[in-house]
């Protein structure tokens, strides 16, 4: 079983490495690209014999606490087998 | 004249921490490195949480180090009324731990920039700036690539009508302007204090510039300020 987390920043937040990125692409052409946020991607493996609603729980309030900040970012938390 | 103590945190890289401890000596004070493991700061005046790259800025800037040990001891120190200046690095943590509001984020030209820079100082009515005087700019390094201080307007609007905002980068007549704002910061913020004025955060680096060789010595008065706080409080204490 896995946890995989996306983290992005916050729409309100700057993003200069979203806005160089678009740049970059704009210049290979891609022209019909309006934004690109930054993120991260976070891969926790568990055991086998975890429970995937507690794990849901406990990774939740982790995302919250430290994995993500949420003055800056949201995050989007998966539970896979 | 008493001599204060400083105990400047020492964190796995860490590496403005020997410029601090020397800084503090300079001005004729007592300075000791706290390891990042230790769970007491020992009996001290006043705690520095220098810059560097604490934990390798692994997960975010300060992320892991508020997370450390001497964190813990650092925050009951504050908790009780002791002063707390983080210095870049040592911003970023203040931050993280919430001691100290909203996020530093990269930069907005995405570089790292180290160079001098201008303050204004906002106000003169905190342990940190009441030594800095009425309207004297300070010259003083900065060297980040995420020094880029955020936080949302409610936060902006309270830190402004708080007077916790004690600095803001400006050019070498005092204007605020975006051109002299080196990272994007908000409100071109370069340190802010928390609402007990008693901790304080700042990206640019006072003791990079309290001796002459090292083409200032405007950081003296940040630490000035904080010996003349630290002064009539001892006298208090003392039966």
């Amino acid at each position: 079983m896995k946890a995989k987390i996306i983290i992005t920043p916050k729409k309100a937040v700057l993003d200069p490495q979203g806005k160089t990125v678009q740049n970059a692409l704009a210049h290979l052409g891609y022209t019909d690209v309006t934004a690109v946020h930054v993120g991260k991607y976070i891969e926790i493996e568990l055991g086998p014999n975890t429970d995937p609603k507690k794990a849901r729980e406990a990774l939740d309030q982790a995302c919250y606490k430290f994995l993500s900040n949420p003055i800056i970012e949201d995050y989007q938390l998966e539970i896979v087998p | 004249m008493s001599i204060f103590r400083f105990a400047v945190v020492q964190f796995p890289a860490s590496n403005c921490d020997q410029d601090a401890v020397h800084a503090i000596r300079v001005l004729g004070h007592s300075a000791d490195y706290v390891w990042h493991k230790e769970t007491s700061l020992g009996n001290v005046d006043a705690v520095i949480i220098p810059g560097g790259f604490s934990y390798g800025d692994y997960l975010r800037t300060g992320a892991i180090a508020r997370f450390s040990p001497v964190m813990q001891a650092v925050r009951r120190f504050a908790e009780e009324g002791g002063l707390v200046l983080g210095i870049c690095n040592g911003f970023q943590i203040l931050c993280e731990a919430g001691m100290l509001p909203g996020a530093l984020i990269r930069n907005r030209s995405l570089q790292f920039r180290c160079e001098h820079v201008f303050l204004k100082t906002v106000t003169r009515d905190s342990p940190f700036t009441r030594s800095i005087p009425d309207g004297r700019l300070l010259k003083i390094p900065i060297a980040h690539g995420e020094g880029c201080y955020y936080a949302d307007e409610p936060t902006l609007d309270r830190l402004t009508s708080n007077g916790q905002i004690l600095w803001k980068y400006c050019d070498a007549s005092g204007q605020t302007t975006d051109l002299a704002n080196p990272n994007g910061s908000l409100l071109n913020i370069a340190g802010i204090c928390n609402e007990a004025r008693n901790v304080a955060g700042m990206m640019p680096h006072p003791e990079r510039a309290c001796e002459s060789i090292l083409g200032s010595e405007d950081g003296r008065m940040v630490f000035e300020s904080m010996i003349a706080t630290l002064r009539p409080a001892q006298k208090g204490a003392t039966p």
